[in-house]
């Protein structure tokens, strides 16, 4: 019976986003990583007592663009609410978070597979402030060391619906999300940072004598790497599969329970064994106001989103005539995609423009270990990269001698034009010149050109390349063919 | 000269100004009566002498060479101990648990007070947290009376109420949940107002419940609260709640009533079971006095009143319990000395640092929030305090102004509702309303009972109508042939005092 049946892996991801403002959420310290403990603190975000937080209007904007990015529905009064537990990073022993008026709702996120597109739904996003760090001190003392630089820091919690079906589909949603929150300036995302955390809900529905069953929920907790995120969703498939056929528990016979994960075994663990039974007696925080914003404002909003990044890619295939491939190179970062149009919109040759970002550029920086997060992260600007594929495109320089300037430009900064010039690689079109060359050439190749004149056409890259040898590459490849075929069917 | 304590507020500023008398001397005389009587009354919990006296002489120089001061300049002021100041004294809001915290910051009300060129002479004592009625609820012992040592001067604000009442100072802060200043204001027979809550910036006050929580003047005239309301009120960016409007000139607005022309109404829930009848008919006396100079007497339904309580002590509670939770010993207060692990700590910090009306209203607000309880406690309360506003914006439409008791009774006795909770929470029926709806109330002196006791007569009114709510209260105090307290004679303690 039990090859008959089917069984479906089904994941929600709930994933925190640490957000790119300048201040903390709910007062003015700075948002920092890395700087000594306790320096970035004030009375409000060590929760003093009579102490009032503020909201930051700027994690608000950014929360409700991404929310707006995702296609959800802006709620017109979002509220704050406290959610209380305690724990000695949590100055206030309560979180200030979103409870049943998040900011935004019901959106959807279009996923690249390798089965195609998908859209997964989204359920809310909401934001909240983060919690401090606790350092426990080494050396086995009975002691822990607080650190609240991060405490009142801005997060924000995007909670998809369970539409996740496989763990390609898992890292295909978490990479869009960094991908979209990037595009839109919202965070940096920076995974070494812990910029971005997952919490995978998952189980499996197995369906077999004609039922189906869902096994318990399992929620992971504080994922922070997209292998990670793969690696243990996998781990669970098996292991909630295997814990199935044991013990056929449901998710109504045991509900949910919550699992840590080792990265080093790629391995789950039992975090909570029944699912403690947490009241966070959620109630509106009184201390700040319910905040409605203007349809105007939301309006003004809407239209300074940048285009997203599928949007960017079909219109990178559409309009240049790119393949999905370079597309997807090219609108990889937000960064990318921009320093690409730069150079396509000033080399006039789009589809040109994208063969040198994605090839001579990329193989460029990738030999010096060079990855662009910002514009002046490209080692070479988009105008001096628009000056070389215009003089390649024109016929000044040809593509070998343009691989060349490529890397003179990275390597002295000096513009193509600069290098073609001091190192006379300007192509010669002289007819004089190439049929003195021809001449020489068909000379010493007598045996190729009898080849080429009894028809094996090939024989003729033996010809050209005692040319382009000869005339240290500045032979106009186009006009020494034209002319050098002429020549042989003489 | 204790003599000059007699004085007003304004009436300082004025003596003052033409050269009579100095902040130095009004700031020795204050800080000479508190080391004189507090023993006996125990209305402060702190004093800052020498930096008070030589912040006075400051402003006396700046005076002497014709600068400008504030509209406060040189007078004595209390605060309540649960507004913080950063000047090195401890905010201790009348628990253990505070006992040594001193803030690195003030509150907003205490810069305002500063940069009016105020003097603050020292912090008042409350029920902890201002948990109570009655000042019995404090660390450090209560506050007497100063009309009767055997009475309780009311609370939360008893330590404010008493300071003012003993003539300490002119002027003092208080800060009003549910009657917090308005009930001993009443008892001591001072001047008190709650205003408009998001009136007055609650930054640096130690939050009981933020949604009811609203500082205000206590004085022994209108005027007196008028001036310090004009000073304390106004949008602070760090107060979400705060609101942005400017107020207006409270002297203007007082100066606008007409009590010829006023419509006054009675609330018929007020006037009911369990009043004291001596407090009733001083009541009923003084809104006659407003009747008698041509002002319109209606009644009025306030049909949800009682479900007051009720609701209040959901709210509030609620609010409360989560406003404390940051009391944990880990990073400030009161941390116990022998614990077992994290747990235990926060438990033994709490059970340590905690009086028993605290823990009380903790706990009754941790089970109306709790999962299961949330709908039907928390959120009916809620819905109730709509019902409750909505009364009062009914109310409000057929007249100018509502008037009534502040508490069914005068002061009692220590220990008399201490066994009894319930009994104390009932001795704010008529005060909790306002907060409930936001709208701004305030206590006048309208009386003394049979046994000597003053008697508060309420006022209420619709959002940011301070102004008509202190004319109204100027004009019964000059009605009554003095101004505030002093139609009520002097506290008894103040002329065995002798002459110093």
């Amino acid at each position: 019976m039990s090859d008959e049946r089917s069984v479906r892996l089904v994941v929600g991801l709930e994933v925190h986003v640490h957000m790119k403002t300048r201040t903390k959420l709910f007062c003015s310290c700075a948002t920092s990583f890395g700087d000594p403990p306790n320096t970035h603190c004030c009375p409000v975000c060590l929760g003093m007592p009579g102490v009032l937080p503020v909201m930051n209007r700027e994690a608000y904007r950014l929360g409700v663009m991404t929310a707006m990015a995702l296609g959800c529905t802006i709620n017109e009064r979002t509220k704050w609410d406290r959610k209380h537990y305690y724990y000695p990073d949590l100055p206030k022993n309560y979180q200030i978070s979103q409870y049943d008026r998040p900011l935004g709702e019901h959106g959807l996120l279009e996923i690249e597979t390798p089965a195609g597109r998908k859209a997964v739904r989204i359920l809310r996003v909401h934001l909240e402030e983060d919690a401090g760090k606790l350092n426990h001190a080494p050396g086995g003392e009975e002691c822990s060391e607080v650190d609240l630089n991060r405490a009142g820091t801005p997060l924000l919690e995007i909670v998809s619906e369970p539409d996740i079906t496989s763990v390609e589909e898992a890292r295909a949603y978490c990479t869009s999300l960094r991908q979209l929150v990037t595009y839109l300036g919202v965070s940096e995302a920076n995974m070494q940072m812990g910029h971005m955390r997952f919490e995978p809900n998952i189980n499996l529905h197995v369906a077999e004598h004609g039922e189906t069953f869902a096994t318990p929920i399992v929620e992971l907790k504080n994922l922070n790497s997209f292998r990670a995120v793969e690696r243990s969703i996998a781990f669970e498939a098996r292991r909630q599969l295997a814990e199935w056929d044991e013990t056929h528990r449901t998710l109504k016979a045991a509900g949910k329970t919550t699992r840590g994960y080792n990265d080093d075994t790629g391995e789950t663990f039992v975090q909570r064994e029944k699912e403690e039974a947490h009241d966070y007696r959620y109630f509106p925080e009184p201390d700040l106001v319910v905040v409605t914003p203007e349809a105007s404002w939301l309006e003004e909003l809407q239209q300074t989103l940048p285009e997203l990044p599928l949007a960017k890619k079909d219109r990178f295939v559409r309009e240049f005539g790119l393949g999905e491939y370079d597309a997807g190179v090219l609108t990889a970062t937000i960064e990318m995609a921009r320093y690409f149009e730069a150079v396509a919109a000033a080399s006039g040759s789009p589809k040109a423009a994208a063969n040198w970002v994605t090839q001579g550029l990329a193989r460029e920086m990738n030999e010096r270990g060079v990855t662009a997060e910002s514009e002046a992260d490209f080692p070479v600007t988009a105008s001096h990269l628009a000056e070389l594929v215009r003089a390649v495109e024109s016929g000044t320089i040809n593509k070998q001698a343009g691989d060349k300037v490529l890397r003179a430009m990275i390597d002295t900064g000096r513009t193509a034009g600069e290098i073609i010039e001091a190192e006379g690689l300007a192509q010669t079109s002289d007819a004089g010149d190439l049929d003195r060359w021809i001449e020489e050439a068909l000379a010493a190749n007598p045996g190729p050109a009898a080849d080429y004149r009894a028809g094996k056409k090939q024989a003729l890259g033996r010809i050209m390349g005692h040319i382009m040898k000869a005339s240290k590459g500045k032979a106009n490849p186009r006009l020494v063919t034209e002319r050098l075929e002429k020549k042989l069917s003489e | 000269m204790s003599e000059w304590l007699d004085m007003t507020a304004c009436q300082m500023k004025a003596a003052m100004a033409a050269g009579r008398t100095s902040s130095r001397e009004l700031v020795a005389a204050s800080l000479a009566r508190i080391e004189r009587l507090d023993g006996r009354i125990g209305a402060f919990l702190s004093t800052r002498g020498e930096q008070a006296l030589a912040e006075a002489e400051a402003i006396d120089r700046r005076r002497a060479s014709g600068e400008p001061l504030g509209p406060l300049a040189g007078v004595p002021v209390a605060v309540k101990d649960n507004l913080c100041t950063a000047d090195g004294l401890a905010t201790t809001c009348a628990s253990r648990m505070l006992e040594n915290f001193r803030a690195p910051y003030s509150a907003h009300v205490v810069e305002r007070i500063v940069a009016a060129d105020g003097v603050i002479v020292g912090k008042c004592n409350l029920d902890e947290f201002a948990m109570g009625s009655s000042t019995e609820n404090s660390s450090s012992g209560p506050t007497r009376n100063p009309w009767s040592l055997d009475c309780v001067p009311g609370g939360s604000s008893g330590g404010s109420a008493a300071a003012v009442a003993a003539r300490m100072v002119p002027l003092a802060l208080g800060s009003d949940t549910g009657g917090s200043i308005r009930q001993p204001a009443s008892h001591c027979g001072i001047v008190g107002l709650k205003p408009t809550y998001g009136r007055v910036s609650r930054y640096g006050l130690v939050a009981f419940a933020s949604s009811l929580d609203q500082i205000g003047p206590m004085a022994r005239t209108a005027e007196d609260a008028a001036l310090l309301l004009g000073v304390i009120a106004g949008h602070d960016a760090r107060d979400a709640t705060s609101v942005a409007e400017a107020p207006p000139d409270y002297a203007a607005a007082m100066d606008a009533v007409d009590v010829s022309r006023l419509r006054i109404g009675m609330p018929r829930e007020y006037f009911g079971e369990g009043l004291d009848a001596e407090v009733d008919q001083l009541v009923r006396e003084a809104i006659r006095t407003f009747a008698e100079a041509g002002a319109e007497i209606v009644e009025v339904d306030l049909p949800h009143a009682p479900y007051a309580v009720a609701a209040y002590y959901l709210v509030a509670t609620a609010e409360a319990s989560s406003n404390l939770a940051r009391y944990d010993g880990v990073h400030y207060g009161r941390r116990a000395s022998e614990h077992a692990g994290l747990v235990d700590m926060y438990s033994r910090s709490r059970a340590e640092g905690f009086g028993d009306e605290v823990k009380r209203r903790i706990m009754l607000g941790t089970y109306a929030l709790s999962s299961g309880y949330y709908d039907a406690y928390y959120l009916k309360a809620l819905k109730v305090r709509r019902l409750i506003k909505r009364d009062f914006d009914r109310a409000l439409e057929q007249v100018d102004c509502l008037m009534g008791p502040i508490c069914p009774t005068a002061a009692f006795r220590f220990g008399e509702k201490t066994e009894d909770p319930l009994q104390m929470y009932l001795s704010d029926i008529y005060t909790i309303s306002a907060n409930l709806a936001t709208i701004p109330g305030l206590s006048v002196p309208c009386g003394r009972t049979s046994a000597g006791l003053p008697v508060g007569l309420q006022m209420l009114g619709d959002v940011f109508s301070e102004g008509l709510l202190l004319g109204a209260a100027r004009w019964l105090e000059r009605a009554r042939g003095g101004e505030g307290g002093d139609a009520l004679g002097r506290p008894a303690i103040l002329d065995e005092e002798g002459v110093a």
